[in-house]
């Protein structure tokens, strides 16, 4: 098991190539690939069964990736993971490539459902979960969403069957930045307090600074141990985090770096060009 | 066409609103966290009191533009593509088409010129889905100017439309205030080049490409109709018999899936009125991926050069 240190020193690989990708391709996301870097880092290195070398293994954990424009930060976890060479990074989004600008499950190793429609994802989610109920398989479905995607009505029709289903198999995780592509989330269409939200909708809530690598590590551990309700985690983060630059910027959304941006993130992030 | 000016339709509907926000006090614009993409965001910042958020919450979206409409607005509601006519689908049956709210769906992003972001971006089901519906009128423009022309007769028309506009930029094929312009209609169909030899219609920006398509046919001594079929629904029948009887093959050619689009309305003219030979040019139903716009564009059967060889077999 690797230490919080370490886990924060392979998110800082996983940020510069996320980064590289996006630069090398031209457009991307980084904004919510950053803000969801440390979240996955902790999911995939410390907390799910995977094995890179068999990704359908049986009995493996699965993750949804509901908010699939931060492909780039899932297809850099996996790479690092294991799962692939991470200088494919700098095919993203070039025709041909695997690592598609959303992730295909068709093409890239370790994605276990296609995503980019905003919403979709999570009741995927709660679906697979069901199906492993029923199976009686013991392992688990995580989701991530982001929280202007949790404006999508789908969400809260899918947190109420998952609470019905008692599904203790399931965590979600909201990436929780405050911020979406026509600005601040509070503003555009306040969604807050989520945690009372799915409080009430009838899942076990835990709040989380989603930055906070051992915080994640032990609030995952936690979420684990939930029985008979759906857990979801709060994760308060900073979008495009790494970055002075793009720190808290909507702008930053969907845009690549130039090279003199990409330039100083790296310097910012550790990495070299 | 490399020297010729290109506008994205997106930009062009953007201006439009604007202006048409001083004439019309009961405009209102609707977003579902693209204003930035769908470029209603100019329209934003002249009259913040008329432009409502809703957030990514398109189905939502539609259904509120239906109450807002049939309380004696015109509104126009946009999103990608993907989303104003496929994730909100049902709604913007039951809730605009079937009640004939004055909702103008303007969709962005329509087709595989989005580009990169790929297959779950890009929509070539949209035209189909929207011209089955009752009362639903469909409009593709191919230029910045045939868009604004296009939306201001609209707009003044009371009932629901669609408009699938593009991301990227398209070469300028009418100019503002000439003859060509001036007769542009909804529902008319325009003869943009004259020939006999084969018939090429066209819509959206497959429009510039006929031309171009037209031009190398001239060439290769076949001259070759290009006609601007912008309005998808209602088609005007008129100009696809004349297009059947004159030519006696036509091809047609959309960014969109060559099942349940133009093609397809074009076909149930001539299947019914006068049989006709038709190559279509389009999506050959299959998804898209990621990709610059113009290797997509090859790739997947839509260039100028695609259109030759169509008119040529
Ligand atoms: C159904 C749907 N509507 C719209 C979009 C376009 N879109 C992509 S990302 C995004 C904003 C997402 O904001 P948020 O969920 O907060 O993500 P994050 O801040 O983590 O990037 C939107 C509107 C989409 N992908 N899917
Ligand atoms: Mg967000």
């Amino acid at each position: 098991m690797k230490t919080a240190a370490e886990l924060n020193m392979i998110a800082r690989d996983i940020r510069i190539d996320a980064l590289r990708g996006i630069h090398a391709a031209g457009s991307g996301h980084p904004g919510g690939s950053f803000s969801v870097t440390d979240i996955l880092t902790a999911l995939y290195f410390g907390v799910m069964n995977v094995d890179p070398a068999d990704p359908c293994m049986e009995g493996r954990d699965r993750l949804v990736l509901s908010k699939g424009h931060a492909a780039p930060a899932l297809y850099a976890t996996l790479a690092h993971r294991g799962f692939f060479d991470p200088e494919e990074m700098l095919s993203l989004r070039h025709m041909g490539s695997f690592l598609q600008g959303h992730p295909d499950m068709h093409k890239c190793p370790g994605v276990e459902i296609s995503t980019g429609s905003l919403g979709q994802g999570f009741s995927a989610a709660v679906g697979m979960a069901i199906a492993d109920k029923l199976d009686k398989k013991d392992r688990r479905t995580f989701v991530v969403t982001g929280d202007g995607e949790l404006q999508e009505g789908i969400i809260w029709e899918a947190a109420l069957q998952a609470a019905k289903y008692g599904l203790d198999n399931l965590i979600a995780v909201v990436d929780w930045n405050n911020l979406q592509i026509d600005g601040v989330v509070d503003t555009v269409k306040k969604v807050a307090p989520v945690d009372a939200k799915f409080a009430a909708f009838g899942w076990e809530v835990f709040n989380v600074d989603g930055h906070d690598m051992q915080a994640l590590l032990d609030t995952f551990e936690k979420a684990l141990k939930v029985s008979g309700k759906p857990v979801c985690i709060v994760a308060k983060t900073v979008k495009g985090k790494g970055v002075s630059f793009m720190e808290n910027q909507a702008g930053w959304h969907g845009k690549a770096p130039n090279d003199e941006q990409l330039a100083q993130a790296l310097k910012e992030l550790g990495g070299e060009m | 066409m490399a020297d010729v000016k290109k506008t994205a339709t997106r930009e062009a509907y953007g201006k439009f609103l604007v202006e048409y926000g001083a004439e019309r006090e009961d405009l209102i614009v609707m977003s579902a966290d693209l204003s930035g993409s769908n470029k209603t965001d100019g329209f934003e910042k002249a009259y913040p009191e008329r432009f409502i958020e809703c957030g990514i919450s398109e189905q939502d979206m539609m259904a509120e533009a239906a109450g807002i409409a049939l309380s004696g607005h015109v509104v126009a509601a946009s999103s990608f593509a993907m989303f104003a006519a496929g994730r909100a689908y049902e709604i913007v049956r039951n809730s605009i088409a079937h009640t004939k709210a004055n909702v103008k769906v303007c969709a962005t992003h329509g087709g595989i010129t989005v580009g990169e972001d790929g297959a779950t971006h890009q929509t070539f089901e949209d035209i189909a889905l929207m011209r089955v519906l009752p009362d639903m009128k469909v409009i593709v423009p191919a230029d910045a100017v045939s868009t604004k022309i296009l939306m201001k007769q609209e707009f003044d028309t009371d009932g629901p439309a669609y408009f699938r506009l593009g991301r990227s930029g398209v070469p300028e094929i009418y100019i503002e205030g000439s003859d060509a312009a001036s007769q542009l209609k909804v529902g008319k169909a325009y003869e943009i080049m004259e020939g006999n030899d084969v018939a090429i219609i066209a819509n959206g920006i497959m429009v510039a490409a006929a031309m171009e398509a037209a031009m190398e046919l001239r060439e290769r001594g076949v001259k070759a109709r290009v006609i601007d079929m912008h309005t998808v629904k209602p088609i005007d029948e008129d100009a696809i018999i004349r297009a059947a009887e004159e030519c006696g093959h036509i091809v047609t050619a959309e960014e969109h899936s060559v099942i349940g689009g133009l093609g397809s309305a074009v076909a149930e003219v001539t299947a019914q009125k006068c049989p006709c030979r038709i190559t279509m040019v389009g999506q050959h139903d299959c998804f898209g991926e990621s990709g610059k716009p113009a290797e997509l564009l090859k790739k997947y059967g839509m260039t100028a050069e695609d259109i030759v060889k169509a008119a040529l077999q």
